[in-house]
């Protein structure tokens, strides 16, 4: 249990997908301007992140490694990421139409969110033995980029009626801020 | 157009890293050092041109409603390619660019380029495209780990140029200098294309 507690903290805090690793960064700029819109990502990507590493570690361990066909991972991984993300477009739409109405949108986006390939294949090299661990580690990923992210659009929606030097307007300075969110991650270093 | 014009286009009048804004994590993540930038700038070079060429060549046969999922396995097996041959001939740089190797797959500018380009035009031009498209970005990835490179060791591809009295900035080549060096950058882009 204190194994599964520290792999979630890791993921959340220390090794932020976002803000330590780089992974996701391209819907971390894109989607960030409200709020309101970076929940809705936040919450998209910690449902199929979750369901990428379940389904990628049974084919990993069922199919892959039984053939030994390893080293196809990263075909196998997209291919299965791009058409679970269908799935569930298909099945929230049918089952549960409010949910589909706030993460619809986000969801076709997701299939090049490079942070949910990134965490499968991170849970292919250090937890392909537990699956446990492997789910816990994608929710904290997850869970991680949520946070990431809404902080973010909450700074942006107050910089945007800031007087900003006009090259620095959108883009740069948004970037800037993110660089010293990251400064103010980097305080987790060594907690775990 | 000719294959100059598509060169330039892609280094210069739509640069895929400062004008375009496309494929920022593996320019965030490989570029604390140089050398790293422009090692992953001619990765991403070759999977484009490859991917381009590809899916040009059998853009008339792959119905529009299953292209994506197509185009996808194309670029999945290039940068399957890639990575054997980055582990066979430089596994040093293999070692250095790690997991975003596998994620080149996911750079959206590889993506686009299949889509809005290549499955429009024919082999030759796609080529070009692609080429011109992975030089903007290396020529991106390579300012970028310079400045970082340089301001946070004194460095530039490994050998120091700053004399030992000039401070080092550490933060530059940690997570939150990428961030602030890229903005920096892009403001400067920005303002270089100003209308005087």
């Amino acid at each position: 249990m204190t194994e599964l507690f520290l792999i979630f903290m890791g993921a959340v805090f220390v090794n932020n997908l976002i803000l330590t690793q780089f992974l996701g960064v391209c819907p971390f700029m894109g989607v960030s301007r409200k709020v309101e819109t970076s929940v809705g990502m936040g919450a998209a990507v910690i449902f199929v992140m979750t369901l990428a590493a379940a389904a990628s570690f049974v084919i990993l361990n069922l199919v892959l490694i039984p053939l030994d066909i390893v080293y196809l991972y990263n075909l196998a991984f997209i291919m299965l990421i791009a058409s679970l993300v269908q799935f569930v477009e298909i099945y929230l739409k049918k089952a549960s139409p409010s949910l589909y109405q706030s993460l619809g949108v986000f969801l076709p986006l997701i299939t090049t969110n490079c942070a949910i390939l990134g965490v499968v294949i991170i849970n292919m090299d250090r937890f392909n033995d537990s699956f446990i661990s492997a789910i816990v580690h994608a929710i904290g990923g997850g869970v991680g980029f949520a946070i990431a992210i809404v902080l973010l659009a909450s700074i942006r929606e107050k910089i945007e009626h800031n007087n900003i030097p006009a090259p620095f307007k959108g883009m740069p300075i948004s970037l800037i801020a993110a660089g010293i969110l990251a400064i103010a991650f980097m305080g987790f270093a060594g907690l775990i | 157009m000719n294959p100059f014009k598509l060169l330039k286009r892609g280094v210069v009048d739509e640069n895929p890293l400062f004008i375009q804004l496309l494929s920022l994590c593996p320019t965030l993540a490989v570029t604390t050092q140089a050398m790293n930038g422009l090692g992953m700038g001619i990765s991403t070079t070759f999977v484009l041109a490859g991917s381009n060429v590809v899916v040009s060549l059998i853009r008339k046969f792959v119905p529009s409603t299953v292209r994506i999922p197509c185009f996808i396995v194309i670029i999945a097996t290039f940068v399957t390619l890639l990575e054997f041959l980055l582990a066979a001939f430089l596994p040093d740089l293999n070692n250095a660019l790690g997991i975003f190797i596998p994620l080149i797959v996911v750079n959206c500018i590889v993506l686009a380029r299949a889509e809005s380009f290549a499955s429009k035009n024919s082999v030759i031009p796609s080529f070009f495209d692609g080429i011109g498209m992975g030089l903007g970005l290396t020529v991106g990835l390579t300012l970028l780990g310079m400045v970082r490179e340089l301001l946070g060791v004194g460095e530039l591809f490994g050998i120091t140029i700053l004399p030992d009295f000039f401070p080092r900035t550490i933060i530059m080549i940690l997570a939150p200098g990428a961030f602030i060096a890229l903005g920096f950058m892009i403001a400067l882009v920005n303002h270089m294309r100003r209308p005087q």
